[in-house]
């Protein structure tokens, strides 16, 4: 079963490939078929692949599979070769199973739209791309994964192409990522003229031995790789790209802006963790910029007014909690974050999707309102979203990864006191924006009329993925509450476990679950305070259409935008429109030169056949008269 | 041996050859003389090859004899062509491609 | 031996000639079966009598068929010439010229001497052997560049009588 493994990334690239060649000629109800078939399949060959791969699963923690060879020549060979062991299949886990249930709301909710062939290819060859990613063996097939997705997600951003902004911004996300991509690429071949290899273990290996911790070379390579994770998963200050990026469809965002292609970075560094480890200054600067970010992005979700942004920027808070979890070396606890957040998020998105389908795609929050009794499976799945989102204690997933997260920022060696204290303000504000939404559209009087709940196919994949919002977290429970260490022990054959600093026992993690708890209760409580319609300031609240300048650099995300365009856009037309520069009379110069050359040599085309043999003789007695000198 | 004056004979034809291409105007003169040019390279090919005893003078006789036949074929279909459109054999008239 | 040789070297330069300056057509392409020949003769005085034959074969028949036939093709363009192409004068130089040739022959056989008849045996395996081991991407070549000459007379043609008919 285990030598399945090839198929997983292959079925849904063969969906694509059927989609692409002949999808015009398929009817809507096949369309559906091939695209949800081709991952649902790719999803039970997974549990096929896993349930092998677990029967001997501690004696052996590795199993790689190689089909040809990609490229051989002198000093370079790059194989298609898959490597499976535990954080790769729970990526792979994620991706086909999260994948599986996007697809089949999208069956529905693209269901009207001209596009539907195009969609479900574009979304089968991100599937394949995403896979291809996290199952590579080494770090060109990873690179191949790793810019197929941002192919797919430039496609999806701009899938309603006709609408210029939405092109605008899928080329804004294309090349904000392509800076990224470019570090990582430059890493790549630093990492090749060292140790004239490609393959992941091996070059970790071999770096591991070469060099010392901290040397110049890891610094560099290291940094390298930050700069490609962070442009991938929209972290300081590659972060510009996400908000622009929900003009995709909602599936879109949910599959590739939330739940597996923003993670990428996060696998990036969680595989290349002895990268990062003989790299602790980056490691300090990846938990920093995790810091900062999700300081940031939480702020800017606050006050945005488009129900997908203030997704978007909770999505990269949330991806900064992971971040700031691998800087502190709790590579474990990134990962579990990224498996609870996959599932609400992506929960959310398809709720919000519900929500924005049933109110004729009107995403504006202060034009709904009162939809709690009109949408009940909407209402109550968003409920678990947001709530597994801000960490509600015990009964969420939420709360689980994110309480492991902030333990580890307290406990481990590598971080400091005002870090966990950033950590701990931004679970108060993730409470306080994620119930502002759910006060926001659901509660007060209706605004907006909807045309009611959503059918079987968009029902469905918003109850699982509700369940698992709520039942993943219990994979791994803290000494204090239960001691369930299912997924740290899984995980513990692939990464390294967090080193705690001495004297950390279990009433001083008591004491700091009750202030991530009382952080998060606070920031509903605020939530209800402010933003529920009845309460003390809930009826001031509607107007909020202000123009108070630090509203507006909120909403715009803390003014990057202005400051990208400000330091490099404009400076660089400035540059280029110079019209008297010496570059640009270098290049006309050339072009009237050859322009006069051109018309000097055309006098010789006289069109004569008798005229060209006369040249060719002339020309060949030249040549000899040279070759007899 | 005769191995001298056949070059000799060879280049006097090559040259007969190249004058008859430059001096005529008329379009099939033009491809005889590519003929008798032809010709007078493998007339050097066989003079060699008897030269050293070789047999590769008379398979480059072959391929000439090959080449000879494929672009007379062709040569000669293009004329027609020609003649058809233009209603002339002048060469100097087909200048429609002048620079 | 060396004055047959010379003689049919002056008929092929004098043929040669008259093929360059002749103003009829098919009185230069009388003129240049002369001097292919007279060329074939000279190939067969090196030995070459495999060349030689396909000289004949394919040059002196084959390809200046084609040239006939296209002068006649173009008939009302030569339609000028129509009157002096059986007339006597145009027979004349290219008997004259033959005639040497055939003296040559024929004094060839008389005499006996057949310059290589010896080796010709072996020469023509070892020409078949050279042309199908180290030659043999040039055979091809040579394969590939008559199926394009091949088509590209057939699609001239063709679109020349198309043409023709919708006139």
């Amino acid at each position: 079963m285990l030598s399945l493994l090839w198929l997983i990334p292959v079925l849904p690239l063969a969906g694509f490939l059927l989609l692409a060649l002949c999808g015009g000629r398929l009817s809507r109800p096949h369309i559906a078929w091939v695209g949800c078939g081709s991952v649902g399949a790719a999803a039970v060959t997974t549990a096929l692949v896993a349930t092998d791969f677990f029967s001997v699963f501690p004696a052996r923690e590795s199993y790689q599979q190689t089909l040809w060879n990609w490229i051989d020549t002198s000093g370079m060979t790059v194989g298609i070769s898959w490597y499976l062991d535990a954080l790769s299949l729970l990526m792979v886990a994620v991706i086909t199973g999260i994948g599986f249930l996007i697809h089949l709301y999208s069956a529905e909710y693209m269901a009207h739209d001209d596009g539907y062939a195009r969609f479900f290819a574009y979304m089968n060859l991100f599937v394949a791309a995403m896979l291809t990613l996290v199952l590579a063996d080494n770090l060109l097939l990873l690179y191949l994964g790793w810019e197929g997705v941002g192919l797919c997600s430039y496609l999806l951003i701009g899938f309603w192409y006709r609408e210029p902004e939405y092109g605008r911004a899928a080329q804004k996300a294309f090349i904000v990522t392509r800076i990224g991509d470019t570090a990582f690429a430059i890493g790549l071949f630093i990492l090749f003229t060292q140790f004239k290899t490609l393959s992941i273990q091996q070059v970790q290996s071999l770096a591991t031995e070469a060099w010392p911790v901290g040397s110049n070379l890891a610094m560099i390579v290291a940094m390298l790789f930050l700069i490609g994770a962070v442009g991938k998963s929209a972290q300081l200050p590659l972060q510009v790209w996400l908000p622009d990026a929900m003009a995709g469809p909602t599936p879109v965002s949910a599959l590739i802006h939330a739940a597996t292609m923003v993670t990428a970075g996060v696998y990036l560094i969680a595989r290349m963790h002895h990268l990062f480890e003989i790299a602790p200054m980056v490691q300090e600067v990846i938990a920093v910029l995790g810091l900062v970010t999700l300081l940031l992005a939480a702020t800017s979700a606050l006050v945005q007014q488009d129900i997908k942004r203030v997704l978007a920027y909770s999505t990269m808070s949330q991806i900064g909690y992971m971040f700031l979890a691998l800087g502190v070396g709790a590579w474990s606890a990134a990962l579990f974050h990224f498996l609870t957040h996959s599932c609400f998020k992506a929960l959310l998105f398809l709720a919000a999707g519900s929500v924005i389908h049933s109110l004729h795609h009107e995403q504006n929050i202060f034009k709904m309102g009162g939809l709690r009794r009109h949408l009940p499976w909407t209402f109550w799945t968003f409920l678990i979203g947001a709530a597994a989102m801000s960490g509600v204690p015990l009964i969420t997933s939420g709360f689980y990864s994110k309480d492991w997260i902030l333990w580890s920022v307290w406990s481990s060696p590598l971080s400091h006191r005002w870090i966990w204290f950033g950590a701990l303000l931004g679970a108060m504000l993730t409470g306080l924006y994620s119930f502002r939404l759910i006060f926001r559209v659901f509660f007060g009087e209706v605004r907006t009329q909807p045309t009611g709940e959503s059918g079987l196919a968009m029902r469905l994949p918003l109850v699982v993925l509700a369940f698992l919002a709520l039942t993943v977290g219990f994979l791994e429970m803290p000494h204090t509450l239960g001691n369930v260490t299912l997924f740290s022990h899984y995980l513990s054959h692939a990464l390294p476990t967090t080193a705690l600093l001495p004297g950390m026992d279990e009433s001083s993690e008591a004491r700091e679950q009750l202030a991530v708890t009382v952080a998060a209760l606070l920031g509903i409580g605020l939530a209800a305070l402010l933003f529920l319609p009845g309460s003390l300031f809930g009826a001031r609240g509607t107007d909020q259409s202000t123009t108070h300048p630090s509203m507006t650099l909120l909403q715009g995300g803390w003014g990057f935008d202005q400051l990208y365009d400000r330091l490099f856009v404009r400076p660089w037309f400035a540059v280029t429109r110079n019209s008297s520069d010496m570059v640009d009379r270098g290049y006309e110069w050339l072009a009237v030169c050859a322009e006069s050359c051109h018309g000097w040599l055309s006098h010789t085309q006289t069109g004569q056949v008798r005229w060209y043999a006369a040249t060719i003789a002339v020309g060949t007695l030249m040549l000899l008269g040279l070759f007899a000198m | 041996m005769l191995s001298t004056p056949a070059l000799v004979l060879a280049i006097i034809l090559f040259g007969l050859g190249l004058i008859g291409l430059l001096s005529r105007r008329n379009i099939l003169y033009m491809l005889l003389s590519l003929e008798i040019m032809l010709n007078a390279a493998a007339l050097a090919f066989i003079a060699g090859g008897a030269r050293w005893g070789q047999v590769d003078g008379e398979i480059m006789f072959l391929f000439i004899l090959t080449l000879a036949a494929a672009e007379v074929s062709v040569a000669l279909g293009i004329v027609l062509q020609l003649s058809h459109r233009f209603r002339t054999l002048d060469a100097d008239a087909f200048c429609e491609m002048r620079g | 031996m060396e004055i047959l040789f010379y003689i049919a070297a002056a008929v092929t330069v004098l043929a040669t000639l008259r093929v360059i300056t002749h103003v009829h057509a098919v009185h230069a392409l009388l003129y240049l079966v002369v001097a292919l020949i007279a060329l074939s003769l000279i190939f067969y005085l090196f030995g070459a009598q495999f060349a030689a034959a396909l000289e004949i074969i394919i040059y002196g028949g084959a390809i200046m068929v084609l040239f006939i036939f296209v002068v006649m093709l173009l008939g009302p363009l030569a339609v000028e010439q129509e009157r002096t192409w059986f007339s006597l004068s145009a027979w004349v130089g290219p008997s004259i010229l033959a005639l040497v040739l055939l003296g040559e022959v024929g004094y060839l056989i008389a005499s006996g001497d057949h310059p290589t008849m010896a080796v010709a045996e072996p020469r023509q395996k070892a020409i078949s052997i050279a042309l199908y081991g180290p030659y043999i991407i040039g055979v091809e070549l040579a394969s590939m560049l008559l199926l394009p000459g091949l088509i590209g007379a057939y699609h001239l043609g063709r679109r020349l009588s198309s043409e023709a008919r919708s006139c």
